[in-house]
């Protein structure tokens, strides 16, 4: 098939190509350019993914990526500990931190419901969310899930089982944003939609 | 509107085509096989960014050659047209031009230029299964009504999730039907409406149908479109409920419109087991000629119509009968095929209609 020149430009790569939005023309030309780079620019990069994979974190409160065991956020005197908003992954927490508009703490669920990819309910943090929530800690959760078919049957598999609980949920108000990800929205619609979230209406 | 010319390259199997059309009634003639129906697909094409007959676009290409080209010129009113144009180059993505623009996405151009298609292949919509009637209604109802066709996009999604979880709860067991019920709660709100919408269609729908089945049929039978859903006798939250145990199961669900169907009679018996051939085909020419109705009144403009091989064996007077309404006011342009010339003459011989005649011979068109 692919006959390259030499066996350890082929295993890389393959390797490189394995990676999201990377293909073989670009794991190719990629490979090429560390080729070029300095020895130690090279290793530099080969350690910090090794790092990356080997030493992170995820906090122990709101599942997110961390270098310690409670992160940055959830240790911040200054956040409401008793607002949380529900997101999918790290992405969502980064792009409403940029809108400076959200003064609470976060759960990360590492993924929202899906059948068809095999990712049910038990394959996310939602054990712990629920038991957090029971705990009586939160006085407001906010849904920010993606409006989706996926997103919205996550958020009401949450309404359901904390339903009982007395406390207030919302959910992010969207229909105006750009994009249907928060990944993709502008800030200042984030920023507006976190301002106006509306009561979450389940059943 | 109507399509005033036409012109392809390396298409099926033409070389090249270079025709102008009637804005009544333009007839293709000639001999089985020698690409009556390719022109019907190229309008067909510049309609529904797709072939009727062949979904693989790649197909579509004259065997040996790099890519195929429609270029159509619709002619809005007086002095404005609009050019359309499909260009499919081997294994790229088809390109699809309005007056010289792409169009990011093709269903932004579907409804443009409306068209219905009346074919020997739509026989299958009374032979095959429910799927097929399912289709069709579904695609006529979505051309007026866009949230329909979003609650069906969405039920499908959150059905296909649902099946998905029957099959993982039987195949390696946990979950609760705690977890099946959140997608029972995504299905039933677009269910619902989607169940109502082809209630209301069908009763404003099935009058045109029954007179226009008279008219092709002469007045000698009745025939009937009998909506069957699950949803006639039981709530669909209920439906959903009580069938939980049949879907855990048969591992998917049972109840629902997915599984609704259109049963065509005739005189009270069943079109599909019982129809004559001849039955069934005056039964799908009703059905497309008053879905051509359907949509001038409630769109308020008059579609393409294309005749494709439909008067292979209905008598003469019938064929005359269904040119002299198509040519009748309430009709737009026309496009039929028939492999009797003789017979087309005769009848223009007979009603005084505007028309041009094609003579087509293995690829090549004369006008
Ligand atoms: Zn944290």
């Amino acid at each position: 098939m692919n006959s390259y020149p030499s066996k350890l430009l082929e295993s890389a790569v393959n390797e490189l190509s394995r990676l999201p939005g990377i293909g073989r023309k670009s794991a190719l030309r990629l490979a090429l350019h560390l080729l070029k780079e300095r020895i130690e620019d090279v290793e530099f990069l080969g350690q910090s993914i090794i790092k990356l994979r080997k030493e992170i974190q995820y906090c122990t409160v709101c599942h997110t990526i961390s270098d310690n065991d409670i992160c940055q956020i959830c240790s911040d005197p200054r956040r409401d500990k008793t607002t949380v908003c529900i997101v999918q992954d790290i992405r969502d927490v980064l792009a409403i931190e940029n809108t400076r508009q959200y003064r609470g703490v976060y759960h990360i669920l590492g993924g929202i419901i899906s059948p068809i990819e095999g990712i049910s309910p038990s394959d996310l943090t939602l054990e712990n969310l629920i038991e957090k929530a029971e705990s009586g800690i939160f006085n407001e959760i906010i849904m920010a899930l993606p409006s989706t078919i996926e997103g919205d049957t996550t958020a009401y598999y949450i309404y359901k089982k904390i339903k009982s609980l007395q406390i207030k949920i919302s959910n992010i108000a969207r229909g105006i944003s750009l994009g249907d990800e928060l990944e993709y929205a502008d800030e200042l619609t984030l920023g507006r939609s976190i301002l106006n979230r509306t009561l979450y209406q389940g059943d | 509107m109507y399509l005033q010319k036409l012109k392809l390259t390396n298409f099926k199997n033409y070389e090249t085509a270079d025709l102008g059309f009637s804005e009544k009634i333009n007839c293709f003639v000639g001999d089985n096989g020698v690409g009556k129906t390719n022109l019907m697909d190229a309008i067909y094409y510049l309609s529904f960014c797709k072939s009727y007959f062949n979904p693989q676009d790649m197909m579509n290409i004259r065997h040996t050659e790099d890519a195929f080209a429609i270029h159509g010129t619709y002619l809005r009113n007086e002095n404005q047209s609009d050019s359309v144009s499909c260009i499919q180059r081997r294994n790229q993505k088809k390109l699809f031009r309005m007056n010289k623009k792409d169009y990011d996405r093709l269903a932004d151009h579907i409804g443009l230029f409306p068209l219905v298609i009346v074919s020997p292949s739509d026989s299958d919509l009374i032979s095959l299964g429910s799927e097929e009637r399912r289709k069709y209604f579904d695609g006529v109802i979505s051309q007026f009504d866009k949230v329909y066709l979003d609650d069906l996009l969405n039920y499908s999604r959150a059905l296909q999730h649902r099946n998905a979880l029957l099959k993982s709860i039987a195949e390696h067991g946990g979950q609760s039907i705690e977890s099946i019920e959140v997608w029972d709660q995504q299905m039933l709100e677009p269910g619902q409406r989607i169940f109502e919408k082809r209630t209301l269609f069908l009763k404003e729908f099935y009058p045109l149908f029954q007179n226009y089945f008279e008219f092709v049929s002469e007045g000698r039978e009745a025939v009937n479109i009998e909506y069957e859903s699950q949803l006639r006798n039981l709530e669909f939250k209920e439906l959903l409920r009580s069938s939980i145990r049949k879907d855990l199961a048969m591992r998917y669900t049972t109840a629902g419109i997915h599984k609704d169907d259109f049963m065509f009679s005739i005189s009270g018996y069943s079109a599909k087991r019982f129809g004559s051939q001849g039955q069934q085909k005056s039964l799908l020419i009703a059905l497309k000629l008053s879905q051509f109705e359907y949509t001038r009144t409630t769109k308020g403009y008059k579609p393409i119509l294309l005749f494709d091989d439909i008067f292979d064996k209905l008598d003469e007077r019938r064929v005359g009968q269904l040119v002299k309404l198509v040519g009748a006011d309430d009709f737009g342009q026309v496009f039929i095929t028939d492999t009797q010339p003789d017979r087309i003459e005769k009848i223009f011989k007979q009603v005084e209609i505007e028309h041009r005649i094609f003579n087509v011979k293995n690829g090549a068109v004369a006008g």
